[in-house]
């Protein structure tokens, strides 16, 4: 005991807070990594994002934070190409998932959201049964095997923890779920199709305290075998639940560290001023 | 209005500093009654207790009103840490000054001048004196050079106190009247090598505070 008391000490002794070393060697083979080169993104005429790179860890849970405006949402929906359809996109830079251009002309869309699961602010269940909605993916995957998608619809539920509440009821309405229960079963739906990414914009944010700890928790336990990357205006939330944190603002990437040192030594003013909810 | 997390971090600094000046005085006063053994000032040291006491509680008061609706990070995280522990540090000082004037009011005899001399007492509590002198800069100025001047300072109080013990061993031997007397102001001085120490700990939270750099527990290199 005494000894490791002294190796802990050793620690901290020569190191200021935000000096703990950065792991990155315990991907799991689903996850991935993503990497940002010099990212712009315009809509018509307005700079949404000004030049950012950024690489993101595999089974890690990186929160983008920032005020209303600042191109975090912009720069999340770049990872599955949900801006593709917004009038007067345009985008420069290149998103290599895994090593492979996600932009690139000879990619499908369809594959890459198999790959890039995502959960929006609102819970929003296709007007189905609780079955059908965690199944939805896999059926547009055309998968038929009967087996196969019970076992997979089982599992999703079981990993969004909400196998135990539905399980005598997977014919009924998904919307006569609640509010907490119907973004776990979104959350499922997209864990159904095993993606290695999970994209999470404000996922809590219409939600109570307590489903918001059941999704905290799950996001937690869901980042052993995939990246998670999630959007939030919870500060508390962000440094609760991400290994990283992102600090966006006016379009540009201000600070990118881990969440500890962001939340208690920032490197940047414009941060710490956000953090401590002096702008905004 | 609601007050925002900045106005409420301006109200506890400045009864941050209200404790430290209150706490500055309690010491001087206590002191200034032992040297001269000033009956009236020693007891004015004893009922000023209760206000230490009272501002000690408040502060507590407002750091938890502080954590509890402002969930504090970074700067303001480290500032609500280091005025907690301060304020403790502080509300440690004053007990110290009160001990000092029970002796004053409690035991009759007034001590030799010779005595005050041969222990160092004077330089001992200059020393004190420079070293809350660095505190207030450091604490009103965010200034870590001058938080960081006490150490050495820390020391000298260190060797006054070691040199005591055998230095009150040489007195009574050679007047056995003393015993009692010296005795009592071992006690001081035992008391303002603690306060050092206080001084010490404050001046490491304002460290942390400002350059969030744990600096405490260090082995001497």
């Amino acid at each position: 005991m005494a000894k490791e008391i002294t190796t802990i000490m050793e620690k901290i002794k020569d190191k200021k807070l935000d000096s703990a070393l950065i792991e990155d060697d315990n991907s799991s083979k689903n996850a991935a990594r993503i990497e940002a080169k010099n990212i712009k993104v315009w809509y018509e005429d307005f700079m949404a994002i000004k030049g950012i790179s950024m690489k993101i860890k595999p089974n890690t849970v990186t929160a983008f934070i920032g005020p209303s405006g600042c191109g975090k949402s912009t720069f999340l929906r770049l990872f599955n190409r949900m801006n593709d359809y917004i009038e007067g996109f345009k985008m420069e830079g290149k998103i290599k998932l895994e090593g492979s251009n996600i932009y690139g002309k000879k990619l499908h869309v369809e594959e890459l959201r198999k790959e890039v699961g995502m959960v929006f602010q609102k819970p929003n269940p296709f007007p189905k049964s609780i079955f059908e909605n965690v199944a939805y993916g896999l059926k547009i995957q055309g998968i038929k095997d009967k087996k196969f998608i019970n076992d997979r619809v089982e599992k999703a539920l079981r990993q969004a923890d909400l196998w135990e509440e539905v399980k005598d009821d997977l014919k009924k309405s998904a919307l006569a779920l609640s509010g907490g229960q119907q973004q776990r079963l979104c959350i499922a739906r997209t864990l159904a199709v095993e993606p290695a990414i999970i994209l999470m914009d404000e996922p809590t944010s219409a939600l109570d305290p307590i489903s918001t700890a059941k999704i905290e928790d799950l996001i937690f336990e869901l980042k052993e075998k995939y990246t998670i990357i999630i959007v939030t205006h919870n500060m508390q939330q962000a440094s609760r639940i991400s290994d990283y944190t992102a600090f966006f603002y006016l379009g540009e990437l201000i600070e990118y560290d881990k969440t500890k040192t962001i939340f208690t030594n920032p490197a940047k003013k414009q941060t710490e001023n956000y953090i401590t909810g002096r702008f905004g | 209005m609601v007050i925002n997390a900045e106005q409420q971090r301006a109200l506890l600094n400045e009864s941050g500093l209200k404790m430290l000046s209150l706490c500055i005085s309690q010491l001087e006063k206590s002191k200034e009654a032992f040297r001269n053994h000033d009956d009236d000032l020693a007891e004015e040291v004893i009922i000023t207790e209760t206000r230490v006491n009272a501002l000690d509680l408040k502060i507590e008061n407002d750091c938890e009103k502080f954590l509890a609706l402002y969930n504090p990070v970074a700067s303001d995280l480290r500032f609500i840490m280091a005025t907690l522990k301060i304020n403790f540090d502080l509300e440690r000082i004053a007990d110290h000054a009160y001990g000092i004037s029970r002796y004053v009011v409690d035991e009759d005899k007034q001590i030799t001048p010779h005595l005050f001399e041969v222990l160092n007492f004077d330089k001992m509590y200059d020393t004190i004196e420079s070293m809350f002198e660095n505190i207030v800069v450091a604490y009103e100025e965010n200034d870590v050079k001058s938080a960081r001047k006490v150490f050495k300072k820390d020391k000298i109080l260190d060797k006054i106190n070691a040199k005591s013990f055998s230095i009150i061993e040489e007195e009574i031997k050679k007047d056995n009247s003393l015993i009692s007397q010296t005795l009592v102001l071992f006690a001081v001085i035992k008391k303002f090598e603690r306060v050092g120490d206080l001084i010490k700990n404050i001046a490491e939270e304002i460290i942390f505070y400002i350059d969030a750099e744990v600096i405490k527990h260090q082995r001497k290199k």
